[in-house]
C-alpha cells in the first residue's frame, strides 16, 4: 500500500459559536467543501493557501484532532472516524505546530522528546534509544539536557519535530512550522524537514505559505475557500502566476522574474523555482542575445 | 528584570547528596520537620543543628547561598523572636519597664524557635538546592501514588506541577511584553500610589491570562497529538531507582532523628 493518506470528499464546518443567550449561533459556512487528495509514501507535499482557506483544518484531520463531516481520510488505510485506531493514527502521523513554545511539554529538552514515547508505554531502554536518535536526526543531541527557554526559536521547532521523531511515524505533518521564526531558524528548520524526508523517507505534510518553502517539495497543493484547486508539481503551480496572484497567493520572486520576462516576449520559460535555475536561464538568455549581435 | 526570578532554585551538583534518591531526600526532610517540631529541649536543635550542618557540608551547597534562602524571612524571625521574648515568661525576670517584663523563659524560648525555624528553612532549601525540579516532581508522583487506591489524581497532579515549571519563564517572558507594550503607551507602572499601581495592573494581567488560555489549548492539542492519554500505562524515560547509597542516607538521617527524640523524652 502506497498510498499514506488519502482523504475523499472532506467536508468540514466549525461547531457555531455559542451565543450570549447559552444557544448556538448560526451554522458556520463550511471551512472545507470538498477536499479530496491522496499523498503518497515517502513523499514531500507542500500545502498552500492563504489565510482561512483551509488548509490548517485539513492538517487536523490527518490526525484525527478533527473528524470530517462527510468523506473519509485514511491514515495508512486506518479510517480516523474509527476511535479504536485514534492512537495508531496519531502515532503513524505526527504533528508540529506553529508556536514551538506552545507544543514543549517538559523543562528539559530530552525529557520532551521522551514525552510520546513514554506515552506509548515503550520501554525505559527503548525510550533512551529513540530519544538520542530523535534528537541526533535534528541536530539537537548537544543540547540535550538544556532547558527550552534556553533555546532559539529554531532549535525550539527541532526539538518539537524530534519529539514527533521519537514515535518513529511514518508521516510528519507540519503545520506552518517555520512562521514565527527568523530566517535563520526558518532555515535550520527547513533542512530539517528536507533530511528526514530523503534521508529517513518520512512522508512530509508541509504547510505554508512562504512560497521559497513550497518551492522545495515535489508537489504543490493549493488550496482555496475549502477546495483543492491546484495540484502538480512546483514549477507547473508556480509558472501560472496569474492564477496564483488570483488566489491571493504569490509566487517565489525567480519564477515572477521569469514569467515576467517570458510575458514581455523574451524565451524564457516561466517554470523556474529555483535561484541556480534563474541563473542559468539569464545567462542562456544572455549569451544568446550576444550571439545575436 | 522578571528574568532574575529562579523558581525552584535548583543548585546543579554532583555531590553524594544530588544523587541522592529524590524520594529518600523528601522522607528525611519530613522526618526533619518532625523532629524539630516535636522537639522541645536544647538538645533536640543540637543534634538537628549538626544533621543539617553535615547534609550542607557533603552538598557542598556555599553557606552563601543558604543565606540567601534565609534573608526574605527575616521580619518574620524578627517577629517571632519578638513575640516570644513579650509573651511567653517565667518568674526569672531579667528586665522591667512599665508593663514590658522580659524574662530568663521568654529569652530561651525566643532563642529556640529562631534556630528552629532557621534550620526548618535552610533544611528544605537543602532539598530543592540539591533536586531537580522534575526528580522532585517524579519523586512527589511516586510518594503519593498510594493515593492513586482513593482515586486521587496523583499523575495529573504531578503532570500539572511540571508543566507549571515549565511554563514560569515563558510566561515570565510574556509579561515582560505586555509590560514593554502597555508602558509604550503611556501606562505608567511603576509610580503612583499604592491602588493606582494596582489598577495599572489589570491591563497587564487581562493580556496575559488570555494568552495563557490559549497556550493551554495549544498544548493540550499538542500533547494529544502525542498520544497522550493520562497516566496510565504510562512509562518514564528516567527511572527513579533507589541504591545502597539512598538506604544508607535514610539510615543515618533516621538515627540522627532517632536519637533526637531519644534524648529529647530522656531531658525532661
Amino acid at each position: 500500500m502506497a498510498e499514506m493518506i488519502e482523504a475523499q470528499h472532506l467536508v468540514y464546518r466549525y461547531p457555531p459559536e455559542i451565543g450570549a443567550d447559552g444557544k448556538p449561533g448560526a451554522p458556520n459556512p463550511p471551512t472545507l467543501r470538498d477536499v479530496s487528495l491522496t499523498i503518497r509514501k515517502g513523499s514531500f507535499t507542500a500545502v498552500l493557501g492563504h489565510n482561512g482557506s483551509g488548509k490548517s483544518t485539513f492538517a487536523k484531520h490527518i490526525n484525527a484532532i478533527l473528524l470530517p463531516e462527510e468523506g473519509t481520510m485514511r491514515v495508512d488505510g486506518m479510517d480516523t472516524a474509527d476511535e479504536s485506531c485514534l492512537f495508531a493514527i496519531r502515532q503513524k502521523a505526527g504533528m508540529v505546530f506553529q508556536n514551538p513554545d506552545n507544543q514543549i511539554v517538559a523543562t528539559i529538552v530530552e525529557e520532551d522528546v521522551a514525552f510520546a514515547p513514554e506515552n506509548l508505554g515503550v520501554e525505559p531502554k527503548e525510550i533512551r534509544r529513540r530519544v538520542d536518535e530523535a534528537l541526533k536526526a535534528v541536530g539537537m543531541y548537544e543540547y540535550r539536557n538544556h532547558a527550552p527557554s534556553q533555546l532559539s526559536g529554531g532549535q525550539k521547532q527541532r526539538v518539537a519535530i524530534a519529539g514527533v521523531i521519537a514515535m518513529q511515524p511514518d508521516c510528519i505533518v507540519l503545520d506552518e512550522p517555520t512562521a514565527m521564526l527568523d530566517p535563520k531558524g526558518r532555515q535550520e528548520v527547513m533542512e530539517t524537514i528536507r533530511r528526514l524526508n530523503r534521508e529517513q523517507g518520512i512522508t512530509i505534510v508541509l504547510i505554508t505559505h512562504y512560497m521559497e518553502e513550497a518551492a522545495e517539495a515535489d508537489r504543490v497543493v493549493v488550496i482555496d475557500s475549502g477546495e483543492v484547486v491546484m495540484d502538480d508539481t512546483p514549477p507547473k503551480v508556480f509558472s501560472q502566476v496569474e492564477k496564483m496572484k488570483a488566489l491571493g497567493l504569490d509566487v517565489p520572486q525567480v519564477t515572477e522574474l521569469a514569467w515576467e520576462l517570458n510575458q514581455a516576449g523574451f524565451a524564457v520559460s516561466p517554470e523556474i523555482i529555483t535561484e541556480e535555475e534563474c541563473l542559468a536561464a539569464l545567462r542562456a538568455l544572455l549569451s544568446r542575445a550576444s550571439c545575436a549581435e | 528584570m522578571l528574568k532574575d526570578i529562579t523558581i525552584g532554585q535548583y543548585f546543579p551538583g554532583d555531590s553524594v547528596i544530588h544523587r541522592m534518591d529524590p524520594r529518600f531526600k523528601i522522607v528525611c526532610t519530613l522526618l526533619l520537620i518532625v523532629t524539630l517540631f516535636a522537639g522541645n529541649s536544647l538538645w533536640t536543635l543540637v543534634i538537628g543543628g549538626v544533621f543539617v550542618l553535615l547534609v550542607q557540608i557533603l552538598s557542598r551547597i556555599p553557606g552563601k547561598l543558604l543565606w540567601k534562602s534565609l534573608r526574605p524571612i527575616l521580619p518574620i524571625l524578627l517577629f517571632t523572636a519578638v513575640l516570644n521574648l513579650l509573651f511567653v515568661g517565667d518568674d526569672e525576670v531579667l528586665w522591667e519597664w512599665q508593663f514590658i517584663k522580659l524574662t530568663m523563659g521568654g529569652l530561651q524560648m525566643s532563642v529556640f524557635m529562631i534556630v528552629r525555624i532557621i534550620l526548618l528553612i535552610v533544611g528544605s532549601s537543602l532539598l530543592t538546592y540539591t533536586t531537580s525540579p522534575i526528580l522532585l516532581t517524579d519523586a512527589i508522583e511516586s510518594l503519593m501514588s498510594p493515593l492513586k487506591g482513593i482515586k486521587f489524581p496523583v499523575h495529573e497532579m504531578a503532570m500539572m506541577m511540571s508543566i507549571a515549571l515549565r511554563f514560569i519563564p515563558t510566561l515570565i517572558e510574556e509579561t515582560d511584553k505586555i509590560m514593554s507594550a502597555q508602558k509604550a503607551r503611556g501606562a505608567t507602572l511603576d509610580s503612583g500610589k499604592v491602588m493606582e499601581r494596582i489598577r495599572a495592573l489589570i491591563p497587564i494581567l487581562v493580556p496575559l491570562f488570555v494568552s495563557a488560555f490559549r497556550r493551554a489549548e495549544e498544548l493540550a492539542t499538542a500533547m494529544e497529538c502525542r498520544c497522550y492519554r493520562g497516566g496510565e500505562g504510562r512509562t518514564r524515560l528516567r527511572q527513579l531507582k533507589a541504591g545502597a547509597r539512598d538506604y544508607i542516607g535514610f539510615a543515618v538521617s533516621f538515627l540522627f532523628m532517632a536519637g533526637a527524640v531519644t534524648v529529647n523524652i530522656l531531658s525532661k
